[in-house]
């Protein structure tokens, strides 16, 4: 299976984990992933608040640029370029004006969109398409007695959710178990981390990362794992500013890609496990050496 | 200084005109405490502002809120609001333009969707959010410092002029333009991200940057003047 890949900016910076342990992971299980030539800033969030339509431009060179590189399928891992895209797509079939407008904006630079390209996030593919069979035949170590909190945050499943339930989302959980982890209960699975309030109106931010962050070490929890970059900088970064104002709530946060890697017992230095604030120290158990 | 001095001491999150006061909010500083009408005339209103609104893609189904507040219950953030989201779509159907427009819920709001899937009337409140932002930036009335839509305009002109987001500069930027002493307070933030290599300074950039803002002046909207 080949697709283009979107890193987005936040793969190449704050996410650039994400990435790292993405790469190895598709590449160990027969996937292609080509980087989108050129590609530019999806828009995220902050674009759609000062010009929607401009906003929805900037997202459709992408998907003109996927169009043309002879790819239908775009893997967008992070959750807000996947939400800007497909709003795109949507905007682009269901407004005329909409349409209009990015026809022209793209024509400007030579550029078309025919709105075919499928928008698809890595968790979609690997469950539906690359299918858990196939990744447990991957785990070489399995992930026995780590107990995982799934947090799939808000754009992913939110609104334009496709490949799993906007309320109760399952396909990581699904995955986590098929690599040998514990699940556990994790009800704020799909609240809002804050976004980019930890930084522009702190009091509200980071009272939303504490509740996320007590929650799991209430449930027992060894780490949390995410789908989405900012999610995890949010749940990650701001540890200091939890425990200043509630206390110690200590909890590493991973991208649910890391976790793979390791199951599949991938070179650490590929993972970026180290880029945390605060690290996930656990390690599977090493498998027992069959005797020669 | 403790890590907790951040921007947020400084936002007046209840500053600007008050929206009905409390009841039993004590008679604390009555001496200079304003007086103010809490009951909308009809005269406050911006006949049409509501039907302007609706008229935008995503936002048609306002017409039909019938004002159950599911949407404020789920709000993570209803909390914090002046207005809650029911009260804002209310507001804003009902015309009153400059009330919504100076409302900090629109800048709370973090785009988390929920709202949007629980609406029974399938009101898309997110997107509405984000017209009203729209309309508050272009009209200059949001409150002084809010971090928010400086952050948006200082976004939007890095993609404008790179394509892409250097965090690291995107936040700097943000400082500098808000409160440069509050980044003291993150200082070890900043260390953190640098200490695992996730900050880096160089500009990401991409090589037809010159497109980017070719196709944003081509989207030509009267309404929206380019930045
Ligand atoms: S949930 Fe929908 S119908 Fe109910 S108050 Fe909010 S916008 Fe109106
Ligand atoms: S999208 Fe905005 S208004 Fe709606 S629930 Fe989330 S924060 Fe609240």
């Amino acid at each position: 299976m080949k697709f283009a890949y979107f890193p987005g900016c936040s793969l190449k910076g704050l996410g650039r984990a994400y990435e790292e342990s993405l790469l190895p992971v598709m590449r160990h299980l027969g996937l292609e992933l080509e980087e989108l030539d050129d590609w530019n800033c999806c828009g995220a969030t902050a674009y759609m608040a000062v010009d929607e339509a401009k906003a929805c431009v900037l997202a459709a060179r992408n998907l003109a640029l996927a169009e043309r590189s002879g790819r239908d399928q775009l893997l967008a891992p992070c959750a807000a370029c996947y939400l800007v895209l497909n709003k795109t797509k949507h905007y682009f079939h269901d407004y005329p004006a909409m349409k209009a407008t990015i026809d022209r904006a793209l024509a400007a630079v030579d550029l078309a969109y025919a709105g075919d390209t499928a928008v698809r996030h890595p968790l979609d593919v690997l469950v539906n398409d690359v299918g858990l069979d196939a990744i447990r035949q991957k785990v070489v170590r399995p992930l026995r007695g780590l107990k995982v909190a799934t947090y799939y945050g808000c754009q992913l499943v939110r609104p334009y959710a496709t490949f799993d339930d906007p309320y109760n989302p399952v396909t990581m959980d699904r995955l986590v178990e098929a690599l040998g982890a514990t699940v556990v209960r994790y009800p704020l699975k799909t609240k809002c981390c804050g976004g980019s309030l930890t930084g522009t109106v702190p009091e509200a931010g980071i009272r939303m990362v504490y509740i996320l962050l007590n929650e799991a070490r209430k449930r027992g929890a060894d780490c949390l794992a995410t789908v989405c970059p900012l999610c995890q900088f949010n749940l990650d970064a701001y540890h200091a500013q939890v425990r200043s104002e509630y206390g110690d709530v200590i909890v590493p946060t991973v991208y649910f890609t890391q976790l793979m890697g390791l199951a599949f017992g991938l070179p650490e230095k590929q993972l970026g496990l180290h880029r945390a604030a605060v690290p996930l120290r656990w390690r599977p158990p090493v498998p027992e050496v069959a005797h020669a | 200084m403790p890590a907790t001095a951040t921007p947020a001491e400084r936002v007046e999150l209840k500053s600007g005109p008050p929206p009905a006061a409390p009841a039993g909010s004590g008679g604390r500083n009555w001496s200079t405490r304003r007086i103010e009408r809490t009951i909308k005339y009809e005269s406050d209103r911006n006949v049409g502002f509501g039907r302007d609104v609706m008229r935008v893609p995503g936002c048609e189904q306002l017409e039909n809120c019938i004002q159950c507040g599911t949407c404020s219950g789920v709000c993570p953030l209803s909390i914090y609001m002046d207005h809650s989201p029911r009260q804002v779509m209310a507001l804003t159907r009902a015309d009153f333009r400059d009330e919504v427009l100076r409302s900090h819920t629109i800048w709370l709001c973090a785009s988390c969707y929920a709202c949007t899937v629980e609406c029974p009337q399938q009101i898309r409140i997110t997107d509405i959010m984000y017209e009203l932002k729209q309309r508050a930036i272009d009209a200059g009335i949001y409150p002084r410092r809010f971090p928010i839509p400086v952050l948006a305009h200082e976004f939007t002109h890095m993609v404008r002029k790179h394509g892409r987001i250097t965090e690291l500069v995107l936040v700097i930027r943000l400082f500098l333009k808000t409160d440069w002493f509050a980044a003291l307070g993150n200082w070890r933030l900043g260390l953190d991200l640098t200490r695992t290599g996730r900050f880096s300074l160089l500009t990401e950039r991409i090589r037809r940057h010159g497109d980017i803002a070719r196709m944003l002046d081509a989207v030509d909207q009267p309404k929206h003047p380019s930045p």
